[in-house]
Order: C-alpha cells, then sequence, then structure tokens
C-alpha cells in the first residue's frame, strides 16, 4: 500500500472518529465498539465494496450487513465522509425528526437492513448472497458481526447452511474487540479458538490486525479466501481504538458524555493520532 | 389441483417465487427436481430459514417458507417480527399440520398459539384456510400480495366448494339468525356439519368462514352480531388471541356486546391422540359443538 493512500485511509478514519465522539453526547452512543470497527469500515467503503452513491439500488452493487447494529455510528461517520449523508444530519442524532438513532435503519441511505438484535444479519446476507448465486451475479456480500454476538447460536445456524450452500460471495468480518457488552468475551463465554471453530464449520479464516491498513488490504484483495468456501475475516481490534483513557474499558460500551468532556476527548483524539 | 401441483405451476410462471423448507418436504416432495433453481432447503434451521427468506425478499423474490406450524412460528418468531415484520418483506410463511392437525404428536408439536403470535405482528397477515379447495382458491391472491402472511397449512379434503376468494372477506353459508358460527380452519368441517345439525333441529344458521384472520372481515361479523341471538366461535387454538378474542375487539372497538359461546382450548394443551379421538375427546365434533349450542340457545 502506498504512504499516500495509507495515509489518506487513516485521515477518513480520524474524521469518522470525530464524527463518533460527537455523537457521543446528548443521549450518548455506542461508541466503543463503533471504534474498535472504524477503520475497517472505512477501508470496506474506500477500497473494497462496490458501493457508490450512485448504485445504491443497483443489482450489481456489493452489500455491507452491520449485524452488530448498535456501532452504526461508524457507518454513519464514514457516510457522512463519502458524502452520502449530509454532516447536519448527525446533529439530528436520537431527534424524532430524523431515523438517526442507536441502530441501522433503512431510511439512510446506504443501510441496506436494519439490525439491533443481535444474530440476525448473518442469515438475511446469506439469502442475498444466495440470490447472487443464483442469478449468476458476482456481488460481494459482507457481514460484520460482533465478537460478543457469537454467543448467540443463530449465527452458527446460518454459518453451517452458508457452508453448505457454498456461498463463497459471502464474507464474514468478526469484529474481535474482545469485550461482550459489560465484560471481556474469554472471561464469560470464551470463544477462543475462533478460527478452529469457522473452519470446522467449512470456513476459509484469516485472521489480521484490524486497525492496520495493509493487513486488511492484503486479506481482503484475497477475497474469495477459498474457491466454495464461506470467508471469514478475524480482524483484532481494541475497543474505544484511538482514545486512550477508554480504551479496553468495559464501562466505555455505551457513554454520554457531557459537552466538556467531548472537547478533551476530541483533543485526545488528535494528539493520539499526531504521535 | 394439489398443493404441489399448484406451487410448481406457480414457480414456473413466476421466477419470483422460491421455495423454501427446513427439511419438511412433505408439501412438495416431488416437485423438488423439477424447480432445482427455486428450491432452497435449509436443513433444521427455521430461523435461519427466516432470515434468507428476508434477504431473497431484499433481492426481489417472493420466498414461501415451509415447516411445521409450531416451529416456524415459534423458533423463528423473533426472525419473523424483526426481519419479516419490520421491513414488510413479502415472505410466504406455511405453517405445516397447525392446530388439532398435529394429532399424536403431543404438546411440543401443537401450533395453537400461532394465529395469536402471527396476528400480533405488524404487516403480518394471517391466512387459515378450511379445506384443500379453500387453500387453494386462496393462495393467488396470498401469495402475489406485497404483504407478508402467514398460511395455516390445510390440505383437508373440502366438505363443499368454496367461492371466489378475496382478502379480508369471509365466506358466508346460510342466513339465520339463532346462531351464527364462526369459524377458520380444519374445523369449519365440523361446523359445516354442525349447522346441518342444527337446521335439521329447526334452528336458523348462518356458518361464516373467516378465511382471513387478519384482516378480519369486521362488516360480516359486525351484520351476524346484529342479526343473531347467539354467535359461537369454533377454532383449534387456545382461547387468548384467536377468534374469541377478535370477535371481542370487534364488539368493543364498535361499542356492542352479544352472546358468545366460545369453542376452543381454555389455557390447556390437547390430550394427543388419532385425530377423530382428539376432536371427541376435546369435545370438537360436530355433534358436541351443536349440543352445546341448543342447551347456550334454551339456556
Amino acid at each position: 500500500m502506498t504512504k499516500e493512500k495509507s495515509h489518506s485511509l487513516e485521515q477518513t478514519a480520524l474524521k469518522v472518529r470525530e464524527h463518533i465522539i460527537n455523537m457521543s453526547t446528548n443521549g450518548g452512543c455506542f461508541i466503543g465498539a463503533s471504534l474498535s470497527w472504524t477503520d475497517l469500515c472505512v477501508y470496506l467503503y474506500k477500497e473494497f465494496l462496490n458501493v457508490r452513491e450512485d448504485n445504491l439500488k443497483d443489482d450489481c452493487r456489493d452489500y455491507l450487513f452491520l449485524s452488530k447494529g448498535h456501532t452504526v455510528p461508524a457507518l454513519y461517520g464514514t457516510f457522512t465522509e463519502l458524502g452520502w449523508l449530509k454532516k447536519e444530519r448527525l446533529a439530528n442524532h436520537l431527534r424524532t425528526n430524523d431515523f438517526i438513532y442507536w441502530h441501522p435503519n433503512v431510511n439512510i441511505p446506504g443501510i441496506e437492513f436494519h439490525s439491533g438484535s443481535l444474530g440476525h444479519n448473518l442469515s438475511v446476507a446469506s439469502g442475498v448472497a444466495m440470490d447472487c448465486k443464483l442469478k449468476k451475479q458476482s456481488n460481494k456480500i459482507t457481514v460484520v458481526v460482533g465478537d460478543g454476538e457469537l454467543n448467540e447460536g443463530s449465527n452458527w445456524e446460518a454459518v453451517l447452511v452458508a457452508s453448505a450452500y457454498k456461498l463463497d460471495n459471502l464474507l464474514i468480518i468478526v469484529d474481535r474487540n474482545r469485550f461482550q457488552a459489560n465484560i471481556q468475551t474469554e472471561d464469560l463465554i470464551p470463544l477462543s479458538p475462533l478460527d478452529e471453530k469457522f473452519k470446522s464449520f467449512g470456513c476459509s479464516v484469516k485472521s489480521i490486525d484490524g486497525h492496520r491498513f495493509e493487513e486488511i488490504e492484503a486479506a481482503l484483495s484475497s477475497f474469495p479466501f477459498e474457491k466454495g468456501k464461506v470467508s471469514v475475516l478475524i480482524a483484532d481490534t481494541v475497543r474505544g481504538k484511538g482514545l486512550p483513557s477508554i480504551e479496553k474499558r468495559a464501562d466505555r460500551w455505551f457513554a454520554n458524555f457531557t459537552a466538556g468532556e467531548i472537547e478533551k476527548l476530541l483533543e485526545e483524539l488528535h494528539s493520539e493520532y499526531n504521535k | 389441483m394439489t398443493y404441489e401441483e399448484f406451487l410448481l405451476d406457480l414457480v414456473t410462471k413466476d421466477n419470483r417465487f422460491i421455495v423454501m423448507t427446513s427439511e419438511n418436504r412433505a408439501a412438495m416432495r416431488n416437485i423438488t427436481s423439477q424447480i432445482k433453481d427455486n428450491f432452497i432447503d435449509t436443513g433444521i434451521t427455521e430461523q435461519t430459514q427466516v432470515g434468507m427468506a428476508a434477504g431473497l425478499a431484499l433481492r426481489g423474490r417472493i420466498p414461501i417458507v415451509h415447516a411445521l406450524a409450531t416451529f416456524i412460528t415459534m423458533r423463528s418468531f423473533e426472525f419473523i417480527r424483526t426481519d419479516v415484520g419490520i421491513a414488510c418483506l413479502p415472505v410466504k410463511i406455511v405453517g405445516a399440520v397447525p392446530g388439532f392437525l398435529s394429532d399424536g404428536n403431543g404438546p411440543t408439536h401443537q401450533a395453537i398459539e400461532d394465529v395469536s403470535i402471527m396476528r400480533g405482528i405488524p404487516n403480518v397477515n394471517v391466512f387459515a384456510p378450511a379445506d384443500n379447495d379453500d387453500m387453494l382458491k386462496g393462495l393467488p391472491e396470498v401469495f402475489s400480495s406485497p404483504s407478508p402472511f402467514y398460511v395455516r397449512f390445510n390440505n383437508c379434503k373440502p366438505v363443499v366448494e368454496h367461492s371466489e376468494f378475496k382478502i379480508g372477506r369471509a365466506e358466508t353459508f346460510g342466513n339465520g339468525t339463532d346462531i351464527a358460527i364462526l369459524v377458520y380452519g380444519f374445523l369449519f368441517a365440523e361446523a359445516y356439519k354442525a349447522k346441518e345439525i342444527l337446521e335439521a333441529k329447526g334452528k336458523s344458521v348462518r356458518l361464516i368462514n373467516l378465511r382471513t384472520v387478519k384482516p378480519a372481515d369486521e362488516e360480516t361479523i359486525l351484520k351476524a352480531v346484529e342479526e343473531c341471538r347467539l354467535i359461537a366461535t369454533v377454532e383449534d387454538h387456545f382461547l387468548t388471541g384467536g377468534l374469541y378474542t377478535i370477535l371481542a375487539e370487534i364488539l368493543l372497538r364498535n361499542k356492542k356486546t352479544a352472546d358468545v359461546i366460545p369453542f376452543a382450548l381454555k389455557d390447556k394443551w390437547f390430550k394427543p391422540g388419532l385425530l377423530n379421538y382428539v376432536l371427541e375427546y376435546e369435545g370438537f365434533t360436530a355433534e358436541q359443538i351443536s349440543n352445546a349450542i341448543i342447551e347456550k340457545l334454551n339456556s
């Protein structure tokens, strides 16, 4: 990856993180896990997915389903940077005059499907992937799931079926930030070895650092990882990434900061970025 | 015509239809090879089947989902509510052996709250045909409707030829004024025989086959309430949430009341056995229904 490209992606991710921080007041948002998949989100929309403002209804477009719906601020921040969502609308967060609330919904252009209840979008995305296969179209279908979300059995049921139907147009990205809502995943319902679990379900698995754009690019450039298999990208991430004061803190799953705290967090974000 | 033949014809003529099942192939066993590009068996995974159906519908397909009525409505309830209901996708949910038709299985397999929970989901409509003829007359409109639909599958032999079907319109037999029997689904046949017994005993009867339980035909029901001395509701369903509740809602909404005798399962699962024994044991044969009605009329 060239320095210019990497710099441009980092700059966009920085702005998306600013949007997320700005949304974590006046009612707050799920800031920790929104920050953990921000770099992935930026890379997916800027480099990987064939999705643009002018092809959002085109049946040849690529699809992204955010199954861990509570982390939608990263999507809205990215859509804002891509110019699909007017920045002023972010100020409508949690106002009933708009549709920007804690979980995604199709009233926002670019959102393919609503989510919020965990363990749903993998089967919905499998249905989309199945239709693309039946129509012999080459769309890429991406689903972003949380690691805590993988406690839900419906995910594993859907993986079983997707593997049986050899949906190699399906990419599952696990935002492996190692947190449930309030507790570390390995302290409650351990998931390790997660790669082995997916492999035993018939998937082709890669593991990367989910904050390093060159690693994300290297992995995604070989999609599908294996012909005839569902691709799974396990992205090791840090909950709260970009803000050392909240990183990996169990109590920063959801946060509602004061205006003064937001100011300080934005300063912290920039000083961390400039390190 | 059989349901299978109907499906084959439907899929052959319109590629949007996808026949799905959670490894319950009874309703399409002989046509799977002929519709293989429009057929998906997800294995014993009701929730995944419904989630995938939502995804297929997002791509313009009309998935017809099949599984036992208990499992498709309850195991995948949240998927129906959240992925189909919220998005109002045209997914058709076909529940096999609903109500008493799951005669010998025991309570795990008794779908006797299915109407209640399906009708409680905004956007989801409910079609409970009386028999195979009623079902095949209704399905063209039900399957081509833009709404999600729950269908209480019923391919029992008809006791009468049904009239033209329209969503939201009940079918009425007779215009008697002593008693109006409201019924949906499989128990139509018993209700039809009960009507004959009552008439032989000099009572004037009207029989109302709801067809779509949601939307229910409020106009026809209110007319019966206005004109008849007694209303009977007959359903192989819990008393709560089904036809008796629907009638109560309609009456309250219209500031009316009525003498009502409900035939339903009163807060209990039914005794498993062969269908004719079950009907007798639970008090749902034509004779038992007509006797109870006469007793009520005379009281």
